[in-house]
């Protein structure tokens, strides 16, 4: 077999090494759309960014700024909190929606409509109800005789408002991805643990919990990177107000760099996330393959 | 079995069907509330708007027929802009779907020295978020004059919307029998007639299911379209929509019947395409690890 032979059989070395050359091209004739895609608006946009956040006096900047403290520690409650208390949620109420009864399907199904509702519409909503004066909530409130509250003119309730929207708009989806991955685990390990006389509460810390440690890792790095660039629901719902104070990254760059005209500080303030971001993105390098 | 006939076991099956119900009756109201909230108020009178309820006194379509007949300033545009957000969605779907289906005819049919790097530039697409690179593009396509173009738009939702169905073609095509290629081989076909007549074909349902993720995907995007767009009858309605709020006086209930017309298309699409738009984050991560 290890002889060469002449003319080039299927298994000689220079025939392989041919094939292997023709394949590489044709993969990357195949891929080069997508590669032209991703060099020209990720890396180069990336580079872009990077040279000029490399400037330390942007970062002298930011960090004098109270409004940038300030949005520092917002972005933390909203990723590190919220995120969290959102996938907590997720887990429980994926194990709630596996039943196998007929009106539980019915329920899972109407329970994906804030997932499937663009986050602008819902947005408003919620805004048109937080409003101080003819909102329904405040109007409740009056109801019951307590004193009206400027849901979206202060911080603590302003940022708890983006915070809660989060929630209602993100936690269907991993939910479902929750019960996907519930679905996925054997019947037969709780059959199995039926005959110990598992307790429901035993099953999910000894069965349940460590098969979906992995999936809830990942779906927790994940959702995490993407709430961290999150513009959309912290700008819509409050635009920073009221006085700046309830900014995230994304708006307060988008005003740094818009409505300031410091194009360079905008960039910095991502720059400052990029490390944490990377970070993550390593560990779901290594773990998720396409 | 025979345990459920018996009387605790009967109790036991009780008592979960009304803690079941308990939680159903909260989860529903917190899900449902904000949407009938929206519908509640795009069919409220002008007049009735400051007095908040949970139901309507004197429900009116007058909020639909303005905005379908444009006859309020804040609607001038309405089938312009809704025509934006067609046009850059249905753009993003097409060429999503073209890069996809040649990509993972690559990734996962043929094993080629850098696929790796492939993969590996796919994920980092798929998760940093958008908004890091914003600022960069916008200087770019400043740079090239393409501001206030459908095409920036279109480029940024192509390059956002790949990864994840690159992602989802790549799983299904792999479980594709391995007989394509060799089909292709004995009708002498080359690699490119493989694609067109043997695999296309045979990837149809996901590239459908990942075209509609694609144009929900630009259908949705706002962040893009407001730093790209300017100018009212260019814009896409979500950025129309949040224009109003920079006013005073928004109209709201108009505002929300404008709201419940952009979020149909998503809705319908969403539940017809639900088990795609999950499926490709769950196998990678149920199969990666």
């Amino acid at each position: 077999m290890s002889a060469p032979t002449r003319d080039g059989g299927p298994r000689a070395p220079s025939r392989a090494a041919r094939l292997l050359r023709s394949r590489t091209t044709h993969g990357f004739f195949f891929t080069a759309p997508l590669l032209v895609l991703f060099a020209a608006f990720v890396i180069y946009p990336m580079a872009f960014g990077i040279y000029y956040a490399l400037d330390a006096d942007s970062y002298r900047a930011l960090f004098s700024d109270p409004t940038f403290r300030q949005t520092v520690v917002n972005t933390l409650w909203y990723v590190g909190f919220a995120v969290n208390l959102k996938l907590v949620l997720a887990l429980l109420l994926s194990g709630i929606l596996d039943f196998p009864f007929v009106w539980i399907r019915v329920l899972a199904a109407l329970f994906l409509i804030p997932w499937a509702v663009p986050a602008l519409p819902g947005i408003l909503s919620f805004r048109w109800m937080l409003n101080s004066q003819w909102g329904i909530f405040n109007h409740l409130l009056s109801k019951f005789g307590l004193a009206s509250v400027p849901w979206l003119a202060q911080h603590d309730t302003a940022l708890g408002a983006v915070m809660i929207f989060h929630i209602w708009k993100y936690l269907p989806f991993w939910t479902i991805i929750f019960l996907a991955g519930r679905r996925a685990i054997p019947n037969e390990l709780y059959e199995a643990t039926a005959i110990d006389g598992a307790s429901p509460v035993q099953n999910f810390f000894y069965v349940t919990f460590p098969l979906l440690r992995n999936l809830y890792l990942i779906c927790t790095l994940l959702s995490m990177v993407f709430t961290l660039g999150d513009f959309t629901v912290p700008w819509l719902m409050t635009g920073g107000a009221p006085g700046d104070s309830t900014h995230v990254l994304a708006t307060l760059a988008y005003r740094y760099t818009f409505a300031m005209g410091r194009l360079e500080w905008g960039l910095a303030t991502f720059a400052v996330a990029l490390p944490v971001t990377l970070g993550f993105i390593g560990l779901l390098l290594r773990w998720v393959k396409i | 079995m025979g345990e459920d006939l018996s009387a605790p076991g009967r109790r036991k099956r009780r008592g979960l069907h009304i803690g079941l119900s308990l939680v159903a009756i909260v989860l529903l109201g917190w899900t449902l509330f904000p949407v009938y909230y929206m519908l509640l108020l795009s069919f409220t009178r002008t007049d009735d708007l400051f007095q908040p309820g949970f139901y309507v006194d004197h429900p009116t379509v007058k909020n639909y027929t303005y905005t379908m007949g444009q006859e309020n300033p804040f609607v001038r545009y309405f089938w312009h802009q809704i025509g934006n957000s067609l046009v850059v969605a249905l753009w993003a779907m097409a060429l999503v779907a073209a890069v996809a289906a040649l990509g993972s005819f690559a990734m996962a049919r043929m094993k080629f020295r850098f696929r790796r790097f492939v993969s590996g530039l796919t994920l980092f697409t798929y998760v940093i978020p958008s908004s890091f690179l914003a600022i960069p593009f916008f200087k770019m396509m400043a740079d090239y004059d393409l501001i206030d173009t459908k095409l920036s738009l279109i480029l940024a939702m192509t390059t956002f919307a790949s990864p994840y169905a690159l992602w989802v073609l790549s799983d299904y095509a792999r479980s594709l029998p391995p007989e394509i290629e060799e089909a292709g081989a004995i009708d002498g076909a080359g690699t490119l007639a493989t694609f067109f007549h043997l695999y296309l074909p045979l990837i149809r349902p996901p590239l459908i299911a990942i075209g509609t993720y694609a144009f929900l995907y630009a259908w949705n995007e706002y962040l893009y379209a407001l730093l790209l767009l300017t100018g009212e009858p260019r814009v896409t309605l979500p950025v129309a929509m949040s224009n109003f709020l920079t006013t005073d006086n928004a109209p709201w209930n108009l505002l929300m019947a404008v709201s419940t017309v952009y979020a149909i298309p998503p809705v319908v699409l969403y539940y017809c395409f639900k088990r795609y738009l999950v499926s490709g984050l769950v196998s990678g991560a149920v199969s990666g690890t």
